[in-house]
């Protein structure tokens, strides 16, 4: 493994599977953070679940990366020896896990989206990107589920549980619209065939989650200014030490093989 | 496996003239190697020393969370971060079917999880000590769960039928586990001189620990005679540690790692390896609530009980709204 941080070709395609295998990472990685400190047993099955789904994506996607670039990186110079600004995520999935409202509200606002987006995906003419959105559709579908299923009641729960999940959900909007933009590339990836369009998937979300925060008795924000950024690079405070974290066996001894 | 500090004996067996025909039928069945189950005819002292039993092994599992999830989010590599995550998640899953085993006994897992709060009931020692680098992770696989597996083997033919079918499953868990760790020890010491040195350091802090997860010598182990004549327990805690050690120290130097023990030497008329003293005295003051991580793994329980106290009402609400819209719609 090389020494310092990697550098990374510039290719749409590329960019493309790092932006989503991030996603894919720093969720797990957010989620993993819950590990022995969950309110109740069976969610802290529930929540490494879905961490070893995510990192299992990222690591699929990474590994397509690899591929493609062909410039001897692999899935853990993508992961360990990238910088803060070479990282491709949603500001959505870097949030702070908050607490657990937040958490599962996180989980939800994504899941809710990427799933419609993974089955899109399926239909891709590049069979490995079919493939790994056909592997990633089933396991969305789970965390659509279970996270909805606690949208509803916490939103229906308790009149705490009702206040926490409202402000993790002001809190987390404006981190929303940025699934949905696309750049100059993806949108050739896009025109090309190979990826679905995020657009097509908006009007669906927001009836997706209308329905459930209809059901949870929590109001829909109105879409208002969107924060963005993660998809070039520009992450809040919180995600360098996240990273710092994630990485720091990597950093501290350059060249190991663990 | 984690049943180290039972060191007392249970309350007294208030056992009426009736039940002298029952308790007899009942150590026939454990002699003729039947197994018991929740619904047959126990004698009070043999349900109470295995909820106690069950529980500290089920709650061994839950604050074993604790030391290796501290390194989840540092593991070195995204296979690393997977599969230590899985293993974590595994030893929640064992918490959740030990404590289902103990529920069918009669005591809720409410009540238990209250008695680790409280302190009431134990856990395995081995949990209050830190993890501080990578290869602690190593360690903690080989070793903790090594040592785990040669308690729990004989448990798989526990006479209590819902523990032992929980031990099957536990112990195959465990020895991937096991050899997962070992593997992390062996990518260390075929690695950089800093890896090796990580990985010498970790077994220096491990292994004294590891010897005592099999509770007191034999000399001072005070109620293993009910529990062997209940066939729960099937070797004494000498013979067990005598086992892992005649298994463990040639796979340590495999590894080209000094076990740190400088009495340690292959006896040739007995066929074992012997050991020096171990001392007893940091057993007990980790038993008594002294040891490195006591308080700190403790008060994570604490707070992920407090922290989550909401959610589970939440939860409990939402159900019983769930139950009245239901009533009121019929």
């Amino acid at each position: 493994m090389a020494t310092g941080s990697v550098t990374v070709a510039d290719t749409p395609l590329l960019r493309y599977l790092l932006r989503r295998a991030d996603d894919a990472l720093i969720l797990g990685h957010r989620v993993s953070e819950w590990c022995g400190h969950a309110p109740i047993m069976e969610e802290e099955m529930a929540l490494a679940n879905m961490g070893l789904d995510l990192i299992g994506q990222a690591r699929s996607l990474y590994g397509y990366a690899a591929e493609i670039e062909g410039a001897g990186n692999d899935e853990n110079t993508y992961a360990y020896l990238r910088d803060e600004r070479g990282y491709l995520n949603l500001l959505l999935v870097e949030q702070s896990n908050g607490d657990f409202a937040a958490t599962m509200l996180r989980q939800y606002l994504y899941s809710a989206f990427i799933h419609p987006y993974w089955l899109a995906l399926m239909g891709s003419p590049d069979t490995t990107l079919a493939a790994i959105a056909a592997k990633a559709e089933k396991e969305a579908a789970y965390h659509v589920r279970h996270s909805a299923e606690w949208v509803i009641r916490l939103g229906d729960g308790t009149a705490e549980s009702h206040r926490r999940i409202a402000e993790a959900l002001v809190r987390l909007w404006p981190f929303t619209g940025e699934m949905f933009e696309v750049d100059a590339g993806e949108r050739g990836l896009i025109d090309a065939g190979v990826v679905p369009d995020t657009a097509g998937l908006r009007e669906g979300w927001k009836h997706d989650v209308a329905a459930i925060l209809q059901r949870a008795t929590l109001e829909m924000p109105a879409d208002g200014w969107m924060q963005q950024g993660g998809r070039e690079g520009r992450h809040t405070e919180a995600f360098g030490h996240l990273l710092s974290e994630l990485q720091y066996v990597q950093r501290a001894y350059p060249g190991a093989t663990w | 496996m984690y049943t180290q500090a039972l060191n007392s004996a249970p309350d007294g067996d208030k056992t009426t003239l009736e039940d002298a025909t029952l308790a007899a039928r009942f150590q026939e069945r454990v002699d003729a190697e039947e197994r018991i189950e929740p619904n047959d005819w126990m004698p009070q002292a043999y349900r109470k020393t295995l909820v106690r039993q069950i529980s500290q092994h089920a709650h061994s599992e839950i604050v074993g969370m604790l030391p290796e999830g501290n390194w989840i989010t540092r593991a070195p590599s995204l296979r690393r971060k997977a599969a230590l995550l899985a293993k974590v998640q595994d030893e929640c899953g064992h918490g959740l079917y030990l404590y289902a085993a103990a529920e069918t006994l009669g005591t809720s897992r409410e009540e238990l999880v209250e008695q680790l709060l409280t302190e009431k009931a134990k856990y395995s020692s081995i949990f209050n000590y830190p993890t501080l680098t990578w290869a602690d992770m190593g360690a903690i696989g080989w070793l903790v769960d090594g040592a785990a597996i040669m308690n729990q083997i004989p448990l798989c033919r526990c006479s209590y039928g819902p523990y032992a079918r929980a031990m099957i499953r536990v112990c195959k868990e465990e020895s991937f586990h096991q050899r997962q760790g070992y593997e992390i020890m062996l990518t260390l010491a075929r690695g950089t001189a800093a890896q090796k040195d990580m990985a010498q350091d970790a077994l220096n802090r491990w292994w004294w620990p590891c010897l005592m997860m099999f509770g007191p010598p034999d000399t001072e182990s005070q109620h293993s005679d009910q529990s062997t004549r209940w066939k729960i327990k099937r070797f004494s805690n000498d013979e067990l540690r005598q086992k892992f050690i005649d298994a463990t120290v040639p796979q340590a130097h495999f590894l080209g790692l000094t076990l740190p023990d400088p009495a340690l030497r292959f006896d040739d008329a007995t066929g074992h390896w012997h050991h020096g003293p171990i001392d007893w005295a940091e057993f007990k003051r980790v038993v008594a609530g002294n040891g490195p991580c006591n308080r700190e793994r403790l008060a994570a329980r604490r707070k992920a009980h407090d922290d989550g106290a909401w959610v589970r009402e939440a939860a409990i609400a939402y159900a019983e709204k769930q139950r009245q819209n239901a009533i009121a719609a019929q």
